[in-house]
């Protein structure tokens, strides 16, 4: 119980120097991709930084305390997710923080952002179906919806579960807003409907919900470090290899791919949870 | 145990009562000393229950006069659906009543050496019913007598019968209490008529052409359904002698599958599955109350009440299957649709058909871990349903209108209703509340259990996500406003007002006190039906969830109030550079002025009513003939 209590407040203390860190590598790896010499990595602490220097300018008041709670929701759910409980209420807890920033951005009113806030939703009805698969594949493979559980198997999940790896992997580029699902925001400023979801964000505000992407970086990077561990030790580095190859991957995806529609994000990311999640599932269970 | 047949029958006489009240004041002021008469009825019965021990109560034995009553009451309702169906000209529908009060009467006369059971039970679930339906219901009667003043205001083109729909509503609550405490088929399927007969007068009342095709609408299916409860009971009758319902599902036999699937098919439409859902659809063309009625405490809850009493038998077998596969594709398909339409009543008549399908899905597996998910559902949707539905007529009351679209701004609009419609919303769907809770808790029953159900699993992962999809557009809707949005009047009345409120402390009051009806009430039912030892969420998890409830509630309110008095820039939003500096207006190219019109995603293209409406009736009467088909086939062949 203390060290799942250790690992939560690690998660919660040392997940934005982690996530931030991540960024500046993905950055700096992305330039290297189109031959640029890039930042340094510590890039993306210094835009943070300098974003909170900045005068607050709002449209609402009530964006911020949901960019706040935004945050707060994200830190709980790696905060859960770390501290080995119940891998459904981790991924419902998500939910509650994603639905924190959509309101944040339509209470303002703007038709930018509302396009953004339209068009996260539609992202969200992507991912979710595989999200809840992720779940229960898990929970097939290793006998417990508990994450704690979940690392202590003698087999790495991975084995029985190649196609939810894969239908999992298809949406954390969702989730991660990366090219070519930067429908809703990009990181990027040259979209058609501006910063979307994050267009009336500035300023400080715009610092927390660095942050909390951070957060959710490492939160997600961990579920999926999450299908090779076992009660082996070693095979903790096998985990922290294959989070670094996704890294690398998702960067060379989110280099090498042109935007999609939202109808095409929405198709394909619903027939990859069904073929490579669902069949899945289905196969484990039968042979069960 | 000996409050349990005024519980019944007082609602009927007050009823009577209140349809012969013509002064409204006075009218106002009985209905609701009646409501309150009935709480403390409910009250009694369950604190008599609990402080006998939880002890199951029967009574009624030997009833010959009152079964004579009984038999007159289902005269009565074929003369007055016949009488009416001549009225308006709708002779088949006819058949669908005259037959099955036929059987039964048959049944009743003919059929010899049937057993003497007790008529009513009083057991840990009926009871737990009594409670939502006395308190849901008595609050869905105070609102409606406040709501009907402003109905009519606005509606002036429809006569004014409020004495009429008053009475309707405590008959309904009459037949609820009767339901679920009847143990006898035959009494049941009474209550169920009464029921059926009761929605059909509720619907019309409006008495446009629309409400009296919707009326007949629901007339007919939900008469179909009861054809297929009276060919269950002349069967049970003569092949078992013994017309109990428990004692039914306990029968070890394989010929029992089919007046079970009867049964179930039974509550399939009335609790508005697919190819049924159209008349729960059409039922909002009546006042809201009724709605809210219809669609929380009531009506479809009684088709839900009736499956969980069967799922015992439903387990594992092809009648169970068939349910589950109906519920579940119903779940999937109504969470689609509910995404296209922009009419409030409608989105909440979808969402009610889809909760009912993981209902009646959780109901058809049949195990202990679904069927106790299925009864807090069951709980938990009928506080949020009957308070939304409530808040969206108080809206349409002083806007005029309800549909989604025009709520935008809501929460600067009327501060107060929009409260009332977050919490319902947040309480539909999003973690840590009630409904999101048991869905997750049915998701992990599901699969627990057999091979099969990971395909429930991956419909429900789908459905799920629509659903996020569309109580999310409304939540947005309301908090998005404009600058020039401004408080408007409120026509919302003190009684509406205090239902509502009401309704939202149970609905957060419940999430914390959840464990405790499940310790008094649920799991106590379970071991008594299915035996064996249970445990459902953990109680680590259980802590989880309080902690996060407190959290939802608390956190932004803290962070509100910190950052209360920040001074900061509020500025217009970003129109590229062409906005007349107040966030309401953009210059279009012509250097005219444009208001900027913020709307949400509708998708009709991809889930519209027209393009699934079809195939998704096709394929779900397949599936309910299918399970009928196989439920015989397996009784009798195999």
């Amino acid at each position: 119980m203390v060290v799942r209590i250790i690992c939560a407040l690690l998660f919660i203390f040392a997940a934005p120097v982690l996530g931030g860190l991540i960024s500046g590598i993905e950055r700096k790896l992305s330039a290297r991709m189109q031959r640029r010499v890039g930042p340094p990595v510590t890039q993306a602490y210094k835009d943070v930084k300098k974003l909170f220097g900045k005068t607050p300018q709002i449209v609402n008041r009530a964006q911020q305390f949901m960019v706040i709670s935004y945050m707060f929701f994200m830190m709980i759910t790696g905060a859960l997710f770390f501290g080995g409980a119940d891998l459904l209420l981790v991924f419902f807890t998500l939910t509650t923080a994603a639905i924190f920033l959509v309101v944040a951005a339509s209470v303002t009113h703007s038709p930018y952002s509302s396009m953004g806030v339209n068009r996260e939703m539609i992202q969200m009805m992507s991912y979710e179906p595989m999200v809840l698969l992720t779940a229960v594949g898990l929970y097939l493979a290793c006998g417990s919806f508990n994450v704690s559980n979940m690392i202590s198997t003698d087999l790495m999940p991975i084995v029985k579960l190649p196609g939810v790896f894969v239908g999992f992997i298809f949406i954390l580029t969702i989730k991660l807003r990366k090219s070519p699902f930067d429908i809703s925001t990009s990181h990027h400023a040259h979209q058609e409907i501006v910063k979307g979801i994050t267009t009336e964000m500035s300023g400080p505000m715009l610092g927390i919900i660095e942050i909390a992407e951070w957060y959710e970086k490492v939160f997600l990077l961990g579920v999926t470090g999450l299908f090779f561990v076992t009660s082996n030790p070693l095979s903790y580095i096998a985990a922290a290899a294959v989070v670094l190859l996704t890294i690398v991957l998702e960067v060379l995806i989110d280099n090498t791919s042109a935007r999609l529609t939202w109808k095409q994000m929405l198709t394909s990311s619903w027939i990859m949870t069904l073929v490579c999640g669902g069949i899945n599932i289905v196969v484990l269970e039968i042979l069960k | 145990m000996e409050y349990i047949p005024y519980l019944i029958c007082f609602p009927f006489v007050a009823a009577c009562i209140i349809f012969l009240m013509t002064n409204d004041n006075v009218r106002k002021a009985l209905a609701t000393v009646f409501v309150v008469a009935i709480w403390i009825l409910t009250g009694f019965v369950a604190f008599d229950f609990i402080s006998n021990g939880s002890r199951t109560g029967l009574l009624f034995v030997n009833t010959h006069t009152v079964d004579m009553v009984m038999m007159g009451a289902e005269v009565f309702l074929m003369l007055l659906v016949c009488t009416l169906c001549i009225k308006y000209k709708k002779y088949p529908v006819m058949l669908l009543s005259i037959i099955p009060t036929a059987m039964c009467i048959y049944t009743e006369i003919c059929c010899e050496g049937i057993k003497h059971t007790a008529h009513i039970r009083a057991d840990r679930f009926s009871v737990l019913m009594c409670l939502i339906i006395g308190v849901i219901g008595g609050l869905i009667v105070i609102y409606s007598i406040n709501y009907m003043k402003g109905y009519h205001e606005h509606h002036t083109e429809v006569r004014k019968r409020v004495n009429y729909f008053t009475a309707l509503l405590f008959v309904f609550l009459g037949a609820m209490f009767g339901l679920v405490l009847s143990a006898n088929l035959i009494w049941i399927f009474l209550f169920w008529e009464i029921t059926s007969v009761c929605s059909f007068l509720l619907i019309g009342y409006t008495k446009t052409e629309e409400a009296v095709n919707n009326s007949f609408r629901a007339l007919w299916m939900n008469l179909l359904g009861g054809f297929g409860f009276a060919v269950a009971i002349v069967m049970v009758a003569f092949i078992y002698k013994n017309l109990d319902l428990i004692e039914m599902v306990a029968v070890s036999d394989k010929k029992v599958l089919v007046p079970v699937m009867l049964l179930s098919f039974a509550a399939l439409t009335k609790s508005a599955q697919l190819p049924f859902s159209s008349w729960l659809l059409g039922a909002m063309v009546a006042p809201t109350p009724s709605s809210a009625l219809l669609h929380s405490a009531t009506m479809v809850k009684a088709g839900c009440y009736l499956l969980l009493r069967l799922s015992p038998a439903l387990c594992g077998n092809a009648a169970g299957f068939g349910v589950s596969a109906v519920g579940a594709f119903t779940f999937l398909i109504a969470s689609m649709l509910a995404i296209t339409v922009s009419d409030g009543k409608k989105v909440l008549a979808y969402s009610t058909i889809s909760n009912l399908g993981l209902i009646v899905t959780c109901a058809g597996v049949g195990t202990k871990a679904t069927v106790w998910a299925a009864m807090f559902l069951i709980i938990f949707h009928a506080v949020t349903k009957s308070m939304l539905f409530q808040c969206v007529g108080a809206i349409e009351n002083s806007t005029h209108s309800r549909d989604v679209e025009d709520m935008s701004g809501l929460v600067v609009r009327y501060r107060k209703l929009a409260f009332i419609m977050i919490v319902g919303i947040v309480a539909m769907y999003l973690a840590p509340f009630g409904m999101l809770i048991f869905k997750w808790a049915a998701l992990k029953a599901f699969v627990d259990s057999s091979a099969y159900n990971v395909i429930l699993v991956i419909i429900l992962a789908f459905g799920s996500s629509t659903t996020l999809l569309y109580w999310t557009k409304w939540l947005c809707r309301i908090v998005s406003s404009g600058s020039s949005a401004k408080k408007e009047e409120d026509k919302t009345s003190k009684g509406q007002y205090f239902s509502m409120f009401v309704h939202v402390i149970l609905a957060i009051g419940l999430c914390a006190l959840f464990n405790v009806i499940s310790e008094t009430f649920i799991v106590k039912y379970i071991i008594e039906v299915f035996g064996g030892d249970v445990s459902f969420l953990s109680d680590g998890n259980i802590i989880i969830m309080a902690v996060l409830v407190g959290a939802i509630i608390i956190v932004p309110a803290i962070i509100y109030f910190m950052t209360k008095d920040v001074v900061m820039n509020i500025v217009p939003s970003y129109v590229a550079g062409v906005n007349r500096q107040d966030g309401e207006y953009f210059v279009n190219s012509y250097g005219t002025e444009t208001k900027v019109e913020i709307s949400n995603w509708y998708m009709e293209d991809i889930f519209g009513e027209k393009v699934l409406s079809k195939t998704c009736t096709v394929i779900s009467s397949v599936l309910v003939i299918v399970s009928i088909v196989a439920s015989i086939g397996g009784a009798f062949i195999w």
